[in-house]
Formats: structure tokens, C-alpha cells, sequence
């Protein structure tokens, strides 16, 4: 049991790793917890699809001890972000903002969700009365049948 | 007896849709790929700072150099090119006999910048290589490279007379990037 907990314990914490080393950690916890949120929003422009939270490029440590130094001088979380989207564009932002730029990037899945079911709405729409309601008779069709089912009715009446 | 539903001919044109989708999606494709081959790097970021002044920054110089540190204020009153390296970037010495054969010429001023890279170790590669440069700032924590939207070195900026950053390039200068692009500008922003 005690195994079993401590292999746990191993996973458990071993996914908790980090590239932040022990020197640049902030004093203040709640400092550092910040400064390690606006560490995972940054992507580390070295190695792509890393944050710098993640990434042990050299350019991304110096990046977190920025973050981190920003934070300590007072910065808020947003302006941090902002003082590197000015440097390095919206690109550095793992999570896009919402700008003119990027409004197709947000809803341009909501279009396309609401324009297929517009279509399937109305397919279905055009599919169904024609099943449920067959389209009632027109005077010469009627006439014609009347005529259909007296001749019947006479053939009938005819026979033994 | 049969349905008395007598359904109108399946109109044919809606089939064509998505075959234009596909179509056209295989063009969009097919050109980003060719723009590729063509050396527009994906993983090249665009500059934001393009127009902007060049960051404030004072950084150190390197001891026993003629010229000092770099500093924004120097920037102002000439056209100049400011370059970002350093003694342990292998692209960087690429590039250098083409910015020592320009200093030479006397075109433009060229500062560097020397990223997360000692003293020492810059000057003794300055010593081996030639140096090419006007004004050298060290960066050893890259506030500046950050301050500047710097992804990798080599990367080098032009810079007009009033210090307003008009263009960047991302790696090693070439030949054929000097002649068709920053010459071109240069001799424009001289004007």
C-alpha cells in the first residue's frame, strides 16, 4: 500500500515539473503565483509551441525572470502580457485576444455551426410535409378519379 | 398502388459546392506552400515594432572598445543598422565578413548588440573575426532582445535618423538580402 502510494505520489508530482528553477522563484508566494499564471499565458518564441513556463530555452528563462521582476515593480498580470505583445505581436499569447484580427478566429466556428444547421433546418423542413401531407387533389385529378371509381363501381355492378 | 408523391428532378448544382470548396481550399494550400519554398518562414514573426522608436535602453559597453555602449539617445541623427549577436551564435559569424566588408564602405553605422554572451567572450571573438561594429551594448539578461521583439540572433534592424525602427531581419544577412532590401532602404531613408 504504502508502494502503491508513493508511486502515486511520484506521478503525481513528477507531472508538476516545471522549468522554472529554485533562483527565480519570487519570494512572495502570491507573487510567484501570478507571475507563474502569466508564464503559462506566454509562448516561448524559441520553441513554439511551449510556454515559457514550460520551455528551458535560455531566451524563455530570461523571459520568466522578466515576467517576474514586472510583477515584483507592481505590475498587474494584464499589463505584463501586454508589455510582451507590444515586442513580440499577439503570436506570444497562447490564448488569442479578441481583436478585430482575430473575431474570425472566435466565431468563425459559431458561423459555420449555425449556417450547417440553417441548412440541415431547412432540408428537413422541405423533406417533411411532402411525407407527412401528400398534396391534395387538383380539380381535373378529382374529376378524373370521381370518373375512375364510377366506371368501377358500374364494371361492379355489371358483373354476375 | 404507387405513392402518389411524384418528387421534382434532384436539382445537380448543389452537388458542385463542395468540389469548389476543395478546390479552392487546394489553391489556398498549394500557394502557402509555395510561399514557403519561397523563404516566407512560418516561424519568422512578424515585427510589431516596424515604425516605432527603437525601445529605450542604455546597455553597457564592452571595456577597451573605442566607441561605448548603446544607448537609445545614440541612435538619433543618422541612419543606422543595429545588430543582434553574439560569440556562441554559429549564424551570426555567417554573416560577419558581410558586415565587416560594409563597414568598410562607410554606408551606415553598424551597432551591436551582444546577447547573453561575456565580456570576454565577445571581445575575443570580435579579435578573431574582425569587428565590424560602431558601438557595442552588452545584453546579458536580454532586456534589450525582449525590449526589441528579438526571437534568435543573428537579427539585425534599421534604424532611421529620427530612431524609429523601419525595418528588421530575421537571420543572417545575405548578400543578396543587403543588395535588394536594406541597401534599397537605406539609400531611401538617407534622402
Amino acid at each position: 500500500m504504502k508502494r502503491i502510494a508513493l508511486f502515486i505520489a511520484a506521478v503525481v508530482l513528477s507531472a508538476a515539473a516545471f522549468a522554472v528553477e529554485p533562483g527565480e522563484r519570487l519570494a512572495d508566494a502570491n507573487q510567484e503565483a501570478r507571475a507563474r499564471e502569466v508564464s503559462k499565458a506566454l509562448r516561448c518564441v524559441v520553441c513554439q509551441n511551449e510556454t515559457i513556463d514550460d520551455s528551458h530555452a535560455e531566451l524563455a528563462k530570461d523571459m520568466r525572470l522578466l515576467v517576474r521582476e514586472r510583477i515584483k515593480a507592481g505590475d498587474s498580470n494584464e499589463q505584463v502580457l501586454s508589455y510582451m505583445v507590444q515586442r513580440y505581436g499577439d503570436f506570444v499569447l497562447l490564448k488569442p485576444r479578441m481583436t478585430g484580427e482575430t473575431l474570425v478566429l472566435w466565431f468563425g466556428p459559431l458561423i459555420v455551426l449555425v449556417l450547417g444547421g440553417f441548412i440541415v433546418a431547412r432540408r428537413l423542413r422541405k423533406a417533411q410535409p411532402a411525407a407527412a401531407a401528400p398534396a391534395a387533389l387538383s380539380a381535373d385529378e378529382a374529376r378524373a378519379l370521381s370518373e375512375l371509381t364510377k366506371n368501377e363501381s358500374a364494371k361492379k355492378d355489371s358483373a354476375p | 398502388m404507387s405513392s402518389p408523391e411524384i418528387s421534382a428532378p434532384p436539382k445537380r448544382w448543389p452537388l458542385v459546392v463542395p468540389l469548389v470548396v476543395v478546390i479552392a481550399l487546394i489553391a489556398l494550400f498549394g500557394k502557402r506552400l509555395a510561399d514557403v519554398e519561397g523563404g516566407d518562414d512560418p516561424r519568422l514573426l512578424p515585427t510589431v515594432l516596424l515604425n516605432t522608436p527603437f525601445p529605450e535602453m542604455d546597455l553597457a559597453a564592452l571595456p577597451n572598445r573605442a566607441f561605448g555602449g548603446l544607448a537609445t539617445t545614440d541612435l538619433k541623427g543618422e541612419v543606422s543598422l543595429v545588430n543582434v549577436w553574439g560569440s556562441w551564435c554559429v549564424a551570426c559569424l555567417a554573416e560577419h565578413p558581410l558586415l565587416v566588408a560594409l563597414n568598410k564602405e562607410k554606408t551606415v553605422p553598424i551597432h551591436g548588440i551582444a546577447w547573453r554572451d561575456p565580456p570576454e567572450a565577445s571581445l575575443k571573438w570580435l579579435a578573431q573575426h574582425g569587428d565590424p561594429y560602431t558601438r557595442v551594448g552588452q545584453d546579458p539578461r536580454s532586456t534589450a532582445a525582449i525590449a526589441l521583439g528579438v526571437t534568435g540572433a543573428p537579427e539585425t534592424f534599421v534604424v532611421d535618423a529620427q530612431g524609429v525602427i523601419r525595418y528588421k531581419h530575421i537571420g543572417p544577412i545575405t548578400p543578396e538580402v543587403w543588395q535588394t532590401k536594406l541597401a534599397p532602404l537605406i539609400a531611401q531613408l538617407k534622402k
